[in-house]
């Protein structure tokens, strides 16, 4: 079941990346003020909103970790960091890539785009200290560092919007209300950019194990090899 | 409960007479003084410019003065294997992590009272606003710093790069803290708008990440 | 608009540089497996 799964998988992702896209270009109503580059949003929301699950699942899994030791729990919290960070990545590009022409400015401290700069920054660090660790308390560290950037999130968030009260920025994506079709094709991408969050997560939390099976048997060869020797 | 003042009044004595004898500080603080000139080098601006930007600039200097204090926090631990000792004894680890972070603070106000002088005098700066608000928050953003970095300092002890490590993990996770230091100080200094929000999300920054350190502290502890 | 464009582009380009990462790394354990299997 399992080994049929992944390519089903890949071809819904396939098929709702590529309607999504034709919506988004083509389909989708034409945005008054902005005109055709409001269509970034189509790709920039959605992977903004994988982004932000996939470190809400990794918080689960550090929490789980913590509580359970499982390696289970761990390897899914690598997983979701990393492919997470890869989706953050591109919010942080697409955003600029919209606001340039839009204010003709390349940043703007807007409330989304810098919680997210902050959310990065953060999850960067976390998959740094994953490979500075050399000891083998790593997944723990790790928790806890996962932990306490959960815990910074609503305190980024308030502390950023006050500061936009203050020092008032455009905003990036538009407040209010969305029409329905927009919402609609929005969420045709997001679909097919979940599907294909599932694919690169489960390839590498299969690329994982088998690394780590590879390491176990390694450090094993080492260590028999050492006896030979004695 | 008094047994983790106990031990920490303990550690935290043994700290400040080490550090008093030792006589490292004045090295730390010479730096700082020259960190200040060097600073006012850059920046030639006029009072009122200065007390808009001098909120940022001041606290950048201390953030490095904190980043200085906390790299060192546990090099004398690590160097006789007290963690070792620590882990085996019945003291709460807790009271080790407090007595660490108030050594750390200590260490920092002393160095922000130091350069706060020559700040002024550089920059020509006079609070508009209510003055003694700044004691509050240096006070509370002193602490955001401290106790997170005197956390990520023990977290980084088995980490490849440690120096560089600390402030890497540090620096993301306290941006809420570290604008709302910058926003209350030039708040304070400018007198335009009200400090009073920066000041509340400081406190409940201090309380939430006081609490989390303390509680998972023990777990990083017996990790290493 | 060159900016749109730009955007999608971009997008898709670090999805695939990220699993051509993976893919490396993949092979590069496939070789080390296939080295263990020879000793």
């Amino acid at each position: 079941m399992i080994r049929r799964t992944f390519p089903i998988l890949g071809v819904l992702t396939a098929v709702l990346l590529s309607y999504g896209l034709y919506e988004a270009l083509i389909g989708a109503p034409t945005e008054q003020s902005m005109g055709d580059v409001q269509r970034i949003f189509y790709y920039h929301a959605p992977s903004a909103w994988t982004a932000f699950l996939l470190f809400g699942i990794n918080f689960v899994a550090s929490v789980v970790y913590l509580i359970q030791r499982s390696i289970k729990a761990d390897i899914i919290a690598l997983v979701t960091a990393e492919v997470g960070v890869v989706f953050c990545t591109v919010v942080l590009v697409t955003g600029p890539i919209w606001a340039r022409p839009v204010w003709g400015i390349w940043w703007t401290w807007d409330i989304r785009l810098t919680s997210t700069l902050v959310l990065w920054l953060i999850y960067v660090s976390y998959l740094i200290l994953r490979r500075f660790s050399s000891s083998g308390q790593t997944p723990l560290m790790a928790a806890v560092l996962a932990i306490f950037g959960a815990l910074d999130v609503p305190l980024v968030y308030f502390s950023i919007r006050f500061f936009r009260t203050q020092h008032p920025q455009p905003v990036i994506g538009g407040e209010g209300s969305i029409d329905p079709k927009m919402l609609q094709v929005a969420l045709i991408n997001w679909a097919g950019f979940l599907c294909f969050a599932c694919l690169v997560c489960w390839s590498r939390y299969r690329l994982e194990l088998l690394q780590r099976e590879v390491e176990e048997t390694e450090a094993l060869e080492a260590l028999l090899d050492s006896r030979k020797a004695q | 409960m008094s047994a983790i003042t106990n031990v920490a009044r303990a550690s935290l004595s043994k700290d400040l007479r080490l550090e008093w004898r030792s006589k490292d500080a004045i090295n730390s603080m010479l730096f700082f003084a020259l960190l200040v000139v060097i600073f006012s080098f850059s920046f030639d601006p006029t009072a009122e410019e200065s007390r808009r930007i001098a909120g940022g600039l001041v606290w950048v200097a201390f953030l490095f003065a904190a980043v200085v204090a906390l790299n060192q926090t546990w090099a004398r631990e690590l160097r006789n294997q007290v963690l070792d000792a620590y882990r085996v004894s019945p003291a709460p680890a807790n009271a080790l992590f407090l007595a660490k972070a108030f050594g750390n603070f200590i260490f920092v106000i002393v160095l922000e009272t130091f350069m706060t002088p020559l700040f002024i005098v550089f920059y020509n700066l006079r609070a508009l606003g209510p003055a003694y608000q700044l004691l509050i928050v240096s006070a509370l953003g002193t602490w955001a710093l401290v106790v997170n970095g005197t956390f990520f300092a023990a977290m980084s002890l088995r980490t490849r790069s440690r120096e560089i490590m600390l402030p890497l993990l540090l620096f993301p996770i306290s941006i809420p803290a570290l604008l709302a230091t910058v926003e209350a100080t030039t708040a304070i200094l400018t007198g335009d708008f009200s400090a009073k929000f920066w000041i509340v999300l400081l406190a409940a920054y201090n309380v939430v990440f006081t609490t989390a350190c303390l509680l998972l502290f023990d777990t990083v502890l017996n990790a290493e | 608009m060159k900016f749109l464009y730009a955007a999608y582009a971009a997008t898709w380009i670090i999805h695939i540089s990220y699993l051509a990462l993976l893919l490396r790394r993949y092979i590069r354990l496939r070789n080390e497996i296939q080295e263990l299997n020879q000793r």
